[in-house]
């Protein structure tokens, strides 16, 4: 049985072998001593030690964290609200554009969305004068759109698997739907709303070109910082950068993966495994008796 | 359900549903319509570098609706070599990732369900991780001195350094290596629905293996199959990281272009026209995607 599948075993670990190796070389590589990259001069701690006295990417790392701050903030209010109206409110007016509107930023080319976004702001400069000039404030705002898609998915995932009776008896019980939501529902998904919280953090701390597109001069993200700096060829600096920021990312992402597990086997209570084969039977079963 | 509905009053559920819908439309689907409108009109040098379409003198409103932009297009083969550059990279490195992805996902739909979590998170972390850091461990790895062709001439397969860096078979790395991830995971959400017990069944009225599979299998991942290749597809076409980071002169990507045209050119009539165009053949796998996921939803509820 186990056999069965052993080409898509390899294949597995081939893919996996394929993502990982490359960022494993490039950690390994940010230790070299040598000031050049592709000979191997001993290990070192030296490029990192560098970053820390380099004002302008220490600048640029404070407002990427301030930006995904604010980002992560906005994406999980504005993502579970649109979740909750995608899951629990099938019928209004507008639900298929409704619908549209908070998928199509998963799927569109970041450079329509970033340029289309840049000419709204221009636009509303001309007309209301308001954002008078670009920055952390039209980053913020770029990124809030394209991280409350991912929030909404995440989060409707768990609305769709919640058993609702229990959000049904609060209000026969007389809890207004507002009560409802704050105490019963939002508890309940709270796991994936942390999830979608970390996701859109990381998500923004990542985006170069939509904030590229919207910021103004003197306003630049880390990415923006480390484009322009490995549009150069590869040196070791970035390698130390890029290294801190795989760091960074990889203990995010344990974080919310730790939370998504708790809170999986808690609502996982019978192995759904158990569960499918037993429906199956009962189907199978009801077949030959009918 | 219905009396969760009914329970909400009329205001809540009004500000419940406007407040994102607003956002939305202000910050997502208006900008469509303001690209749209200066692809219309025509170059400038001014702030903002393009001349109004709608001119009101002398209690006479004139409408120019420029054309120009859109002939531009057409008239240099550049932009026409550049969308078909795209979508041919775009639609290989699908198949590709599709081959690559579908044993993947497969593999990990069929682990046992702790482990199952570990492979998920382990697939699903580089897609967290900027794709601007993945795509330069990519340049150190395939330049000319770099650590591939170090390797290579090492055991002596090959005499003289390979040039792959800045060709089109960097960016095919490139692009499968950043968006497998994006394959494996509506597949892999697709395929652990399945029911093993098809498979047996299949098996004892004598399929083979092979035939279970094709039979099977793949017919009920078709939404799965269809959700994992638009989200290759339709955002590699726009990609513009991966080819200017490792892609040569011989790259031509409308993603690379429009940027080129926007922050190099300056001409923002000529980007939006660029825009609007890449959109307009993006619609259908758009429109597509959107109908799978909301069929796929509609069943999960």
């Amino acid at each position: 049985m186990k056999n069965r599948f052993a080409f898509s075993t390899i294949m597995l670990w081939v893919g996996l072998a394929f993502i990982y190796i490359p960022m494993v070389i490039l950690v390994i590589y940010s230790f070299n001593a040598s000031r050049l990259v592709t000979v191997w001069g001993g290990w070192s701690v030296h490029w990192y030690v560098g970053l820390l006295d380099n004002t302008q990417l220490m600048n640029a790392v404070k407002r990427s964290l301030q930006i995904a701050l604010y980002t992560a903030c906005a994406a999980v209010a504005l993502g579970t609200l649109a979740a909750f109206v995608m899951t629990r409110i099938k019928r209004f007016r507008g639900r298929t554009l409704f619908s549209g509107l908070v998928t199509a930023p998963l799927v569109m080319p970041e450079v329509i969305t970033g340029l289309s976004l840049l000419l709204l702001f221009v636009a509303m400069a001309q007309l209301i004068g308001w954002p008078a000039e670009r920055g952390v404030m039209t980053i913020w705002i770029a990124h809030t759109t394209f991280c409350t898609a991912y929030v909404a998915i995440v989060v409707s995932g768990r609305l769709g698997e919640l058993d609702q009776s229990i959000e049904e008896a609060a209000m026969d019980l007389g809890a207004p739907p507002w009560k409802t939501f704050l105490l019963i529902t939002v508890p309940m998904i709270a796991p994936s709303i942390a999830a979608g919280w970390l996701l859109s953090f990381t998500l923004s701390l990542d985006d170069l070109v939509l904030a590229s597109f919207v910021s103004g001069p003197g306003a630049t993200t880390l990415p923006m910082e480390v484009f322009s700096a490995v549009r150069l060829g590869v040196k070791p600096e970035i390698n130390a950068i890029a290294s801190v920021i795989l760091l960074a990312v990889a203990l995010f992402t344990l974080l919310a993966w730790f939370l998504v597990r708790s809170a999986d086997k808690r609502s996982r209570m019978p192995p759904p495994e158990d569960d499918k084969h037993i429906t199956w039977q009962a189907a199978i079963n009801s077949r030959k008796h009918s | 359900m219905n009396k969760l509905i009914s329970r909400i009053l009329p205001s809540g559920r009004f500000w419940v549903i406007s407040v994102p819908y607003l956002w939305l439309f202000l910050f997502f689907l208006l900008p469509f319509a303001i690209v749209l409108k200066i692809s219309f009109s025509e170059a400038a040098i001014a702030i903002p570098p393009y001349k109004p379409l709608f001119d009101y003198v002398e209690q006479s409103l004139n409408v120019v609706v420029n054309l120009g932009n859109y002939i531009f297009l057409t008239q240099d083969s550049l932009y026409l070599a550049a969308y078909l550059g795209s979508l041919k990279v775009a639609l290989i490195s699908t198949v590709i990732c599709l081959l690559l992805g579908y044993p993947m996902a497969l593999a990990i739909a069929r682990a046992p369900r702790e482990k199952q979590l570990v492979y998920l998170l382990l697939v699903m972390m580089p897609t967290w991780t900027a794709i601007l850091i993945r795509v330069y461990a990519w340049m150190g790895i395939l330049s000319s001195n770099g650590l591939l062709n170090n390797l290579l001439m090492s055991i002596g397969v090959i005499s003289s350094p390979l040039q792959i860096l800045n060709t089109n078979i960097a960016v095919y790395i490139g692009v499968v290596y950043a968006y497998l991830p994006f394959m494996v995971l509506p597949l892999y959400a697709n395929l652990v629905k399945h029911d093993e017990t098809l498979l047996e069944a299949a098996m004892d009225l004598g399929a083979s293996k092979l035939s279970a599979f094709w039979k099977i299998t793949v017919p009920l991942s078709k939404t799965g199959i269809i959700a994992g290749s638009m989200l290759v597809f339709i955002p590699v076409v726009g990609e513009f990281v991966i080819p200017e980071l490792l892609g040569g002169p011989e790259t031509l990507m409308i993603g690379k272009i429009l940027w080129q045209e926007f922050f190099n050119n300056r001409d923002w009539p000529v980007a939006s026209a660029l825009a609007i165009v890449m959109l307009a053949i993006l619609l259908i796998p758009i429109i597509l995607f959107h109908y799978n996921q909301s069929r796929a939803m509609e069943k999960n509820a």
